[in-house]
């Protein structure tokens, strides 16, 4: 499977669980990068999806996942650090949609 | 002061161990023994993987770390594929790949799983029981560099702090920068001076 995005890429995450996560016990999308837009560090590969693997199925389909950069000084209101502090997500592909403003 | 005690006689009925009793112990351990009836585990199994993981410590991860101070051809590859590099230090990291982040003189990284706990285990051993609280978790994201001066770690201007949320299928190495005044040293002197916290970001190795 092709990777949707690419290094450098700029990709908001959903702020709702998109339809293959509804229902799923086992998020592993954050709620402090939700809605945010950030920057496409690493493009890791596919793996099987842990919302399904987590409820005993297969997986199946893979989702690629990415690391996700984001500047921590958009994620918080008030941010107290430097302005080049970040943090990097583990987001998987059926999270993300491409954004155009960094 | 054993004879202070207003109630001498509960004594009688204490577990030795009251850790043992508790409801998350017996919830546990009534769930392994379905386990192994149903012939999911094998008996011991669980006994048997939580003696072989009490043998790792962080002094295999400082190993691997001193390892790439001294040799550049195997930093690189652990750098480009952790999994692999490590693989030579008889290290399995399994289903869950190991990527290795270095420290810069302007990047300073730092280690966190917001979601629960996730560690390379494989290489570190058990993590530390702070790892593992909310505090931590919550904070390490929020105000990363509140939580390092609170661990002694003061960085130099013009580094930035960039957070490794492990939320996903990835495990988290930090490779620390070697310190002035260790030229000429081997590795297994260099490997004394990488601690545990280190590897996790919230410690700085020192000469």
């Amino acid at each position: 499977m092709s990777p949707r995005f690419a290094p450098g890429a700029a990709v908001r995450v959903a702020r709702e669980r998109p339809a293959v996560s509804r229902g799923r016990q086992h998020i592993r999308t954050p709620h402090y990068v939700r809605g945010l837009t950030g920057t496409v560090a690493e493009v890791v590969g596919p793996f099987r999806n842990p919302e399904g693997l987590a409820a005993g199925e297969d997986g199946l389909p893979m989702q690629v996942l990415y690391r996700v950069r984001f500047p921590l000084g958009a994620v918080w209101d008030r941010y107290g650090g430097d302005p080049s502090d970040t943090v990097d997500v583990e987001l998987y592909e059926h999270w993300l949609e491409p954004a155009h403003a960094a | 002061m054993p004879h202070d005690s207003p109630h001498p006689d509960e004594h009688d009925h204490a577990p030795d161990d009251p850790s043992f009793a508790s409801r998350p112990a017996i919830g546990a351990r009534a769930l392994r023994e379905l386990l192994e009836e149903a012939g999911v585990l094998a008996p011991g199994e669980v006994a048997r993987q939580v003696e072989r993981m009490d043998t790792i410590t962080p002094a295999l991860g400082a190993r691997v770390i001193a390892r790439a101070w001294v040799d550049p051809a195997f930093k690189a590859w652990l750098l480009a594929d952790g999994s692999a590099a490590v693989r030579t230090f008889g290290v399995d990291m399994g289903a869950t790949p190991l990527h290795v982040v270095e420290n810069t003189e302007t990047v300073h990284n730092m280690i966190v799983c917001t979601l629960c706990s996730c560690y390379p285990k494989p290489l570190l051993g058990i993590p530390p029981d702070w790892y593992k609280s909310v505090e931590y978790r919550a904070r390490a994201v929020r105000e990363p560099r509140a939580v390092l001066a609170e661990f002694g770690v003061r960085l130099p201007e013009g580094v930035a702090v960039r957070v490794h949320d492990s939320t996903a299928d990835l495990r988290y190495l930090v490779l620390p920068r070697r310190p002035e005044g260790t030229e000429g040293w081997d590795e297994a002197r260099l490997a004394q001076i990488v601690s545990r916290d280190c590897m996790i970001g919230t410690a700085l190795p020192h000469a």
